[in-house]
């Protein structure tokens, strides 16, 4: 996929780049000590390869339509199978060491890209996977679905909070609405492929240990035992059903906003940019780009999308670093 | 499948070989950070590092193709930068006979210029660093002891679970399956959930394997020489220069 | 039999898994000091849980265990451990160190011993093994051979007083299988040899000892076990073909 969220260096402007750097070492600071205390001594191995499985995940290519693929992000699967916050750590090492050893994404893109692919996908993925399962049955398919759901739902949160960053710290002259538009639209695609493969794999784990998914340590085993296998086409036609209702509430915004933005855009935001050289060449200059040029629009759709960003991953936080923890009940069964 | 994913080393030895992990880490990333900051119509700032970069890649040992190669791997992540002049708005330029945005252009300069010298910093790292000292090398950086287990176990499985995951590839291929849609994908999710569990099943092993060896929760620190002054002051100086670059850049433009 | 002189026994061990699946039913078994006992018996018979529990990763259920006349308990848990060295079925499993040298070192420093001392063992392990050559290679790059002599390294590096080696010959080449034959045959150590290469059992122990349904259904010597075909085929155990122990010969 061209859109692959491993943005490279020098996708967003400086200022955010450090912004959002400091944003993730404060998270990821906080999901560190939370997984500490959750991780008894038999869980580090337990972690680290988990850690290689969602590396591995991310090379496993999915068919989307004909000859085009995706990539697993992992984040959702991680956060329901070791918790939020073990999952965002883990994801966390696998996009640092990418980008540092394998120059997947960039080395000065790992502020946005870690908090984009593993705090969005990890913690906003984890709430909504909580919310749906209030909305599901107790038992194994409204688990799996429940799954699906977050997983897809983490890819589309992950797409909003990069439109959101660049609301800040535009790059180029491309409107916040259309890069809004492309990277959800696109993203939900791949969001569709991310939910069902991370739902089945999650039905996978359930079959034969479902002492091992963090998500579902409320429940009984023998809950699992009631089995009700989901047809794979039910599984896509709910996906693309999700889908397209998503595509139309998104797209409403775009066609909310007045024509011709990109004029608009022209006339106020750059025709002043391009005769002030000094300033278009600091680094600051692309921090006003598109967000000033079409006010009113941004920032209702910014308000909108950070919102739910910020809610999702508010609420993951809250869920499993708040004062509410739940008991301890993750133990093993065997050895 | 894997192939963009084994890792770089370069089995020679040059002198950035020796030096200690930490050092390098350090460098690289600071590196990368003064590369950021450069104004994008700097270009000249941009040659110098590219200068600096090219010249580390040959001490490191790089043959020309191997390092093209490798250079290649990143072209899909930085594809999406050949469309911004395309899409993007304002001033437009006459180029090869199409209109396309001045400014789109000059952000797409900008990706592609620093993620290129990013990936050569990074190449430079992995290129001239094995795993083991990797992970010491945070380990030596007061990386939480967790974080450094954690990556020291992934590595250590990592090449594991991909050939698993390769020859699970296989054995659904050899049976005829060629998914090309979305909802022939089943096999493969579920491959992925077994994988899960095996992969898990081997962690409950592994960890039996170090109980076995009198693990008590804490893993050993294990000793190895700091970085010497010289180590800090070679890693530091590609940085100095990408940072200065930027400064002066930022000052005079 | 002079009961001081046991290295291991074993009474009366059963053993089910949380699942329910019942494993170990009513084991009993001892082992002299500086003896090489065989441990056959057919797949899922038990010989690795059995092993598992002979230093504690499985805990005790019903029955006791004793090494060098020290009860197995949580106690005693980290002396026994010490004492018995554990080689795992599958050597990617036991080795999860970066390098070889960390990986040997594991044990020692667990052992709360200096870094002086623990590169002594380090060293010393390793050349016992003949391994010296790769302590700073990754575990994951060497060979299946080369694997199982490092994770052997890596338990003598406690300097164990019992070796239990599950299934250490599988997935070796003769050459790799006949290296490992000499490396065992050489270690003064008691040792309990879980393998389903009857040749070796006979080459390396002069007892051997047959496990199937989770108990001892079978202990003497390895030559007569091994001639006895109706024993063999009860407990799905074959030799491979055209092979006599007779002619072989037993261990010496
Ligand atoms: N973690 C586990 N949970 C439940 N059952 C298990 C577990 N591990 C092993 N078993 C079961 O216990 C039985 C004995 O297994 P064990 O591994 O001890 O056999 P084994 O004699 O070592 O066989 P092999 O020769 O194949 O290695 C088998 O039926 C196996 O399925
Ligand atoms: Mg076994």
């Amino acid at each position: 996929m061209l859109l692959a969220l491993h943005a490279p260096d020098g996708f967003l402007s400086a200022p955010v780049a450090f912004a959002t750097a400091f944003i993730s070492v404060v998270i990821v600071g906080a999901a560190l000590r939370q997984s500490g205390r959750e991780l008894k001594d038999k869980q580090v191995p337990l972690a680290g390869i988990a850690a290689a499985f969602i590396f591995a995940a991310q090379m496993f290519n999915f068919p989307v339509a004909s000859g085009t693929t995706g990539h697993l992000l992992g984040g959702a699967l991680a956060a329901i199978l070791l918790g939020p916050a073990t999952g965002a750590l883990v994801v966390t090492i696998v996009v640092v060491v990418q980008a540092l050893l394998f120059a997947d994404g960039g080395l000065s893109a790992l502020g946005y890209n870690v908090l984009n692919m593993a705090i969005v996908t990890s913690f906003g993925g984890y709430a909504v996977f909580l919310l749906a399962r209030k909305l599901m049955p107790r038992n194994a398919g409204g688990i799996v679905g429940a799954a699906g759901l977050a997983a897809a739902a983490s890819v589309v949160l992950s797409a909003m909070a990069f439109s959101v960053e660049w609301l800040f710290g535009a790059t180029a002259p491309i409107d916040f609405d259309n890069v809004f538009t492309a990277m959800v639209g696109v993203h939900l695609l791949i969001g569709v492929g991310e939910g069902l493969i991370s739902a089945l794999a999650i039905g996978a784990v359930l079959a034969s240990r479902p002492d091992l998914v963090y998500g579902v340590r409320d429940l009984k085993r023998s809950t699992f035992a009631d089995r009700t296998p989901v047809p794979m086409r039910t599984f896509v036609a709910g996906g693309i059903l999700a889908a397209v209702v998503m595509a139309t509430v998104v797209s409403q915004f775009a066609v909310d906003s007045p024509d011709g933005l990109e004029t608009v855009a022209e006339d106020t935001g750059f025709a002043d940019q391009a005769t002030d050289h000094a300033l278009d060449s600091s680094i600051f200059a692309d921090y006003a780009t598109t967000g000033v040029a079409n006010e009113s629009v941004s920032l209702a759709i910014a308000g909108f999308s950070g919102g739910a960003i910020s809610l999702a991953v508010g609420y993951g936080l809250f869920l499993t670093m708040g004062p509410r923890r739940r008991s301890e009940s993750r133990e093993t069964a065997t050895v | 499948m894997a192939g963009a994913h084994r890792h770089l080393l370069l089995h020679t030895d040059s002198p950035l070989h020796r030096i200690a992990p930490e050092a390098k880490i350090v460098g690289t990333f600071l590196f990368a950070v003064g590369v950021a900051l450069t104004p994008r119509r700097a270009v000249w700032a941009f040659a110098i590092d590219a200068v600096v970069v090219l010249s580390l890649l040959a001490i490191a040992g790089y043959r020309p193709r191997q390092a093209l190669t490798r250079f290649a791997a990143v072209l899909p992540f930085v594809a999406f930068a050949v469309f911004i002049p395309f899409i993007a708005g304002g001033d437009k330029t006459d180029l090869f006979g199409l209109s396309l945005s001045t400014e789109g252009l000059w952000a797409s300069w900008n990706v592609i210029a620093k993620s290129v010298l990013g990936t050569g910093a990074s190449l430079i790292l992995a290129g001239t660093t094995p795993i083991s000292e990797v992970v010491r090398g945070l380990g030596r950086l007061r990386m939480p002891p967790i974080v450094v287990s954690i990556v020291a176990f992934m590595f250590r499985y990592l090449d594991l679970i991909v050939e698993e995951m390769g020859r699970m590839r296989v054995a659904m291929t050899a049976r005829g399956h060629d998914p090309r849609w979305l909802w022939q994908a089943k096999p493969i999710a579920s491959a992925a959930g077994a994988m899960f569990v095996r992969s898990y099943e081997r962690g409950e092993r592994v960890h039996s394997a170090m109980l076995a060896r009198g693990f008590s929760g804490t893993m050993p620190q294990m000793e190895h020489e700091p970085a010497s002054p010289t180590d800090w002051a070679r890693s530091l100086t590609p940085p100095v220069v990408s940072i200065s670059l930027a400064l002066v850049a930022l000052i005079i433009l | 039999m002079h009961s001081t002189a046991n290295s291991l026994t074993v009474t009366d061990l059963s053993f089910a898994y949380p699942n329910g699946h019942e494993v170990l039913d009513g084991l009993s078994l001892s082992v002299h000091s500086g003896e090489r006992v065989a441990l056959l018996g057919p797949n899922g018979a038990g010989k690795t849980t059995f092993a598992l529990h002979l230093n504690g990763v499985l805990e005790l259920q019903r029955g006791s265990i004793n090494v060098n006349d020290i009860p197995l308990n949580e106690e005693n848990l980290g002396e026994i451990r010490r004492r018995v060295g554990m080689v795992f079925q599958n050597a990617d499993d036991q080795l999860f160190m970066p390098s070889v040298r960390e990986d040997v070192a594991f044990g020692p420093a667990n052992l709360g011993l200096d870094k002086a001392q623990q590169a002594e063992r380090v060293a010393e392990a390793l050349a016992a093994v003949d391994a010296s050559d790769f302590a700073e290679r990754t575990p994951h790059h060497l060979s299946g051979g080369e694997k199982r002599r490092v994770a052997i390294a890596t338990v003598l590096a406690m300097h164990p007083d019992l070796l239990v080696l599950d299934e250490p010959t599988s997935g070796l080449d003769p050459a790799g299988r006949r290296e490992l034959t000499n490396l065992l045959k050489s270690l003064p150590l008691t040792q309990l040899i879980i393998t389903h290469d009857l040749p070796l059992a006979l080459e390396l122990c002069p007892r051997s000892v047959i496990i199937s349904g989770g108990r001892v259904v079978a202990d003497g010597p390895t030559e007569e076990l091994l001639s006895d075909t109706q024993l063999l085929a009860q407990h799905r155990l074959e030799l491979p073909y055209g092979f006599s122990p007779v002619v072989a010969g037993p261990a010496t």
